[in-house]
Parts: structure tokens; C-alpha cells; sequence
């Protein structure tokens, strides 16, 4: 671990360039996450904010340009090291990603019996406690990934994404699905775990609900780079027709919420 | 935001943890997160074991973060309840919150069943029995369907079943040549030596036409093609039952029988008859080279009287079984492939029993056919 590792930013891209088939996806895309960061990734369907996020953590290879998790290049080191590194964090894929064979306790206590030194009481207490925290009920936790509800997906993986409470958390759409008060629920689960373990967080949504109450900066992803990156308040003063756009909605409905 | 972020390298710069027993209290300090603990885990744990329910002050003041799991270690370590006095900061209290109810449920132990043999052998003959029951249904269904494409002929699937046809026969023709080349070269081989003793060389053509064409081609290629074709039939209606694309054709009010499994079992069914013819003739071809280095039966020899000794029922008896054959392992992967439960266990599960299944089948239904055309084709003197 380099000296870096600590106070320097936990993800940085530099000047990534994507292309997918025949189309660029981003372009020149410089972004910084610092630690303790609640960084929401905004922009139209298609832009190519999963892109990015599987491009954070080595999924995919950006075609021009350089990730770097933690401070060190993601391939760096050997395969201990690069596994180590992806252990520290927890990812939450926008399809949920359960294991289809595994039932959802086992899902969940997966991570945690692969980081190995748990007896099985604890791991049996720290699902049970992490299906609680997403409200999952104790009598699902036998079922099957393919017998349980859209939400229910959701939850059980963001359950799985926080099982080792790590110290970096990328969440693909977190809060589709889920209903209001889960959602806010949610908000306050991430909020509460930031203040008590100074997690940093990459969430992609399209929900303005969770984008207000949760980020605390916002990077918007359009016309294949980062257009604008900031607070709510910087980012809606921005001019660019896009954000106009985008933002334009939420001030509408906040305008309708006032009159009534 | 810069406040979140001093605030979030502060606790990522906190020390290891940490346990100091002062006389009559425990002093915790550093970072009681899993990912900190695990290096500490054993002798943490040990000392928590001595000191956990004897020591009656304990102060948490100076930890610097704590995830659930420390909590937990803690929660246990007093048995499950707070101790005597608890010196806490209120960052602490959400991660013995989130301990305090589930540290207590204990761990469900297997208890034995003595039935279970019993109860197993029950459910693996039902079983047995619902896949009879399923294989009927598919079959009425896919003849329905075969009967109503009689009735409205436009309907029916044509760049489905071209499809199959391309994949399961065209795409097999490459290595079913090739096995059957080189199994003929090798059965041609061996016969050649023990012929050669009783000096009945020419009987050569004999044996290899007749066991090639009628029983050893259509075998050959049937578990060939059950290999091939049959574990990829099952393996994609599977994966479509995975991805819910069964249950979007179903909503869409298109028939999965007349869509996706009627075309593979015509396509079997025209495929492995011409599949049979190709590969048989490989294997003659094989059987023939071989024949003339080893014992130097002249191939135009060969090719000229292998019509007259072998009957020409033989073939039909060969294209029969290789029609035969092709639709039983089309239905049979057609079966277990929609059977498969939307997880990955049972998607591997039914391909291989598909695979298998066909197999038996196909050998099953060799045993058969021998038997109905026991004085078919073969030349009595
Ligand atoms: N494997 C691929 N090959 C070619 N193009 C791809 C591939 N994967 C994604 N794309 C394209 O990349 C673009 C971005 O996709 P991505 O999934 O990142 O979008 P997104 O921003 O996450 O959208 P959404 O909000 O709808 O989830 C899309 O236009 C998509 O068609
Ligand atoms: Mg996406």
C-alpha cells in the first residue's frame, strides 16, 4: 500500500475512452472519488454509467486511459493483491446478480464465508442482521433467487453488496424497485453506515428522491463525458441544456409539492 | 463535503484494534471492523473468551469505528447481553443495534432422519413418474401442434426448423465424417487380422457393410448428435427459461411447442437419416483404404461388391433407425430442457441428463429395432 492509499482518492479515472462495437461510449472521461465520498452517477438510459462502474472495478477494460482503485492501477500486483483489493469493496449489479443456485441466505453469506476466519454462528448472525437492515423477513431467507420479487432481488444483493461492510460500496441503481419508504429506508441505512464507517459510495439512479437525500456530489454523464460534477446546488445552476433538462422535472414536481 | 471526506480518511487512518485490560476494566481501542480484525481474529478472540464475562467495565470510548461484526464479536463474547457498565460513543450504537436481536438465534443443527431413504427412494420413483407424465404431454402437445400446421400450413416456423436443420445436421457433418472415417479404418483393421487367419479375406466387405450401414452408422451418429445437438437444445431452452424468454413467448401468445420444439424434431428427424447416410458411407470409405493395405482387397473390388452382399433392406434399415433415433433425442432434450428450474444447478443438471437419457435411449431403442427386423437384410445360407 502506497502512501497514497489512505488520503488520495479510492477511485480515479484518467482520460478513459470507451468503445463498444462501432459506438464510443465515453470520451476523455477524468474523474475523481475521495474517500468519503457520496458520488451519484446521473444521466440518460444508455449513457454508460454501468459501463463505467463495471469499468471501476476490472470488468471491463476501457479502450484508451487508466482506472485506479485505491490509489494502484487495478491491475497491478499480483493475484493475491488484486483480489484483495476487489474484497474491499461491494458491488451491487443493476440485475441483482444473485447466485441463481444458492439459496438467499446462502447468497448473502457467501462473501463472508470467501473471507473465511468466521465461525458459522457469526455468519449466521451477521446475515440475519443484514437481511434485517434491508427488511428482509427471517422465512426467506430458504428461498430461491428465482422465487423471490423483483425488490426482494434488489435488496437481498444490496444485503450481499454490504456483507463485509466495505469501505467502498458501487451500487448500481440501488433504489429501482424498491418502494418509497424502502427507498428511504435505504438512504438512511447508507447514511448511517457513512457516518459510522466512513464508507464511500458510487451510486448510479435515476430517482431524484434518493439523488437529493443521499449524494453529496453528483457527476453527470452525457454526450460521453462528465458534463458537470458538484453539489446538487452547483450542478442545477449549470446552464447546459441537458441538465436543464434533466432537472427540469424535479423542479417542476417541487414547485407542484409547494403549491398544494 | 471536505468535512465527510477529513471525517471518512480519519477513520480509514484509525490504528489496528486493540483490547488492554486495566485491572477491574477492558479498554478497547482502533478500528473493530471485520476487514482490521482478521489478521487479530484468533488471539482477539481468545482474550475476549478469558476476559468476556468476568470483567464488569468496559470502556469503547476510544474505538474509532465498529461494523457489525465487531459488535458481534463483543455481543458474544458478554454473552449476549450488555455488561455492567458500558462506556460507548453514540457512533457505536447502531452497530450493537443491529447485534442485539439476531446474536441470539442459534444455528439450526441437521437433525437425522431415518426416513429419509425411504422418503428419497418415494420421491425418485414420483419423480420417474412425473417425467413419464411430462414426456406424454410434450408429446400430445408437439403432435397437436404438428396436426394444426397440416390445417393452416402458413404458420408454420419455417426459418425456426431451417435453422435447426443448418445446426444440427449440416454443422455435424465435420466431425460425424471424420469419427466415422476413422472408426472404420480401425474396425477394418482389426477384422483384417483375425480374417486373414482363417484366410477369409473377402469376407471383409461383408462384415464391414453390413455392421456399418445397419447398426454401427446410425448408432454412431445418433449419440454423436446427442452429444452435440441435444445437450445444445437443452442447454438453450434452459437458458431461455433462465432469462424468462419462454415466459415472454408464452405472453405473447406463441406457442413454445409449435415455435421452439417442433422444428427441432422435424429437422432431427429429416437430418439424421441423411446424417446416418453420410457418416456410414465415411466409415465404408475408411473400412475400404484400410482394406486395401492390409490386405489388399482392391477398393474398386470393394465398391463393386458391396451391392451384393449386403441386401439393400439394410439401408432402409439404417435410414429407419437414423429417423427413429433423431426424434427420439430431439424429444428427450426437448423434455428435460423444459423442465429446467430458472437456476444454473438445474440447467446443468437436466443437460446432462438429457445427454445421458438419449444415450440409453438411443441404445434402447438399437435393442428394439434388432429385434423387429431379426429377418430383415441379413443373408442366411
Ligand atoms: N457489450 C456491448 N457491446 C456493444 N455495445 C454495448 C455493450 N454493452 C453496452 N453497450 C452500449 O453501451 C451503451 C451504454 O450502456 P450502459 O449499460 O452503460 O448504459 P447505462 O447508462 O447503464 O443505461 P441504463 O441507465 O439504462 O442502465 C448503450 O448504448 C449500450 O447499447
Ligand atoms: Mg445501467
Amino acid at each position: 500500500m502506497n502512501a497514497n492509499a489512505v488520503s488520495g482518492p479510492v477511485i480515479e479515472l484518467r482520460d478513459v475512452c470507451t468503445r463498444l462495437g462501432t459506438q464510443w461510449i465515453h470520451q476523455n472521461i477524468d474523474l475523481r472519488v475521495e474517500r468519503g465520498d457520496l458520488l451519484a452517477l446521473v444521466g440518460g438510459s444508455g449513457a454508460g454509467k454501468t459501463t463505467l462502474l463495471r469499468e471501476m472495478i476490472g470488468l471491463q477494460q476501457p479502450t484508451l486511459g487508466e482506472v485506479l482503485l485505491f490509489g494502484e492501477p487495478l491491475q497491478a500486483g499480483h493475484r493475491a493483491e488484486r483480489f484483495a483489493r476487489l474484497r474491499r469493496m461491494g458491488v451491487l449489479f443493476q440485475q441483482g446478480a444473485l447466485y441463481s443456485a444458492l439459496t438467499l441466505y446462502d447468497n448473502i453469506a457467501f462473501p463472508l464465508r470467501e473471507f473465511g476466519g468466521l465461525l458459522e454462528e457469526e455468519i449466521r448472525a451477521l446475515v440475519l442482521s443484514k437481511m434485517a437492515l434491508v427488511e428482509l423477513k427471517p422465512q426467506h431467507a430458504k428461498l430461491m433467487p428465482a422465487q423471490l420479487s423483483g425488490g426482494m432481488v434488489k435488496r437481498a444483493a444490496l444485503a450481499r453488496a454490504l456483507a463485509l461492510e466495505p469501505e467502498l460500496l458501487l451500487l448500481d441503481e440501488p433504489t429501482a424497485g424498491l418502494d418509497p419508504e424502502r427507498s428511504a429506508g435505504f438512504v438512511r441505512l447508507i447514511r448511517e453506515l457513512h457516518a459510522s464507517l466512513g464508507l464511500t459510495v458510487v451510486f448510479v439512479t435515476h430517482d431524484l428522491e434518493t439523488l437529493s437525500s443521499l449524494a453529496n456530489r453528483i457527476a453527470v454523464l452525457a454526450e460521453h463525458r462528465i458534463l458537470a460534477i458538484g453539489a446538487l446546488e452547483e450542478i442545477q445552476a449549470s446552464k447546459h441544456p441537458f441538465i436543464q433538462k434533466f432537472f427540469h422535472y424535479r423542479t417542476t414536481v417541487d414547485e407542484q409539492a409547494a403549491d398544494s | 463535503m471536505v468535512q465527510a471526506k477529513a471525517h471518512a480518511i480519519a477513520l480509514a487512518k484509525s490504528p489496528p484494534p486493540h483490547l488492554r485490560h486495566e485491572g477491574e476494566h477492558c479498554v478497547l481501542t482502533g478500528d473493530w471492523t471485520l476487514l482490521a480484525l482478521k489478521p487479530r481474529l484468533i488471539m482477539l478472540r481468545a482474550r475476549l473468551l478469558f476476559h468476556g464475562r468476568s470483567v464488569k467495565v468496559w470502556d469503547l470510548s476510544q474505538v474509532s469505528r465498529m461494523d457489525t461484526f465487531g459488535a458481534l464479536l463483543l455481543w458474544r463474547a458478554w454473552g449476549l447481553r450488555e455488561p455492567e457498565t458500558l462506556v460507548l460513543s453514540p457512533a457505536l450504537h447502531p452497530a450493537f443495534e443491529r447485534v442485539r436481536g439476531v446474536a441470539a438465534t442459534p444455528v439450526e443443527t441437521a437433525h437425522v432422519d431415518w426416513l429419509k431413504p425411504v422418503v428419497l427412494l418415494g420421491k425418485q420413483f414420483i419423480g420417474a413418474f412425473e417425467q413419464l407424465i411430462g414426456f406424454a404431454c410434450m408429446l400430445g402437445m408437439v403432435s397437436i401442434e404438428a396436426a394444426r400446421l397440416f390445417v393452416e400450413p402458413r404458420s408454420i416456423p419455417m426459418k425456426e426448423f431451417s435453422a435447426a436443420l443448418y445446426k444440427t445436421g449440416v454443422q455435424a457433418m465435420p466431425i460425424s465424417a471424420l469419427v466415422g472415417f476413422l472408426i472404420g479404418v480401425v474396425l477394418s483393421y482389426l477384422s483384417a487380422l483375425q480374417l486373414r487367419n482363417f484366410g477369409a479375406d473377402a469376407l471383409i466387405i461383408n462384415i464391414l457393410g453390413i455392421g456399418i450401414i445397419r447398426e454401427l452408422g446410425p448408432v454412431l451418429v445418433s449419440i454423436l448428435v446427442a452429444g452435440r445437438s441435444g445437450s445444445a437444445i437443452t442447454a438453450q431452452l434452459g437458458v431461455m427459461r433462465v432469462t424468462e424468454e419462454i415466459d415472454a413467448l408464452a405472453a405473447m401468445g406463441v406457442s413454445i411447442h409449435q415455435r421452439l420444439i417442433w422444428p427441432k424434431v422435424l429437422a432431427m428427424a429429416i437430418a439424421m437419416p441423411l446424417l446416418v447416410l453420410w457418416t456410414s458411407t465415411a466409415a465404408l470409405i475408411g473400412g475400404m483404404l484400410a482394406a486395401q493395405v492390409q490386405l489388399e482387397i482392391d477398393w474398386r473390388f470393394f465398391a463393386m461388391s458391396l451391392p451384393h452382399v449386403v441386401p439393400v433392406q439394410n439401408l432402409y434399415i439404417g435410414f429407419a433407425k437414423g429417423g427413429v433415433f433423431g426424434v427420439a433425442i430431439a424429444l428427450i432434450a426437448c423434455h428435460f430442457g423444459l423442465r429446467i428450474k430458472p437456476n444454473t444447478e438445474s440447467l446443468s443438471r437436466n443437460t446432462t441428463a438429457a445427454v445421458v437419457t438419449a444415450i440409453t435411449a438411443v441404445i434402447l431403442l438399437d435393442a428394439v429395432f434388432a429385434m423387429l427386423t431379426r429377418g430383415i437384410g441379413v443373408p442366411l445360407r
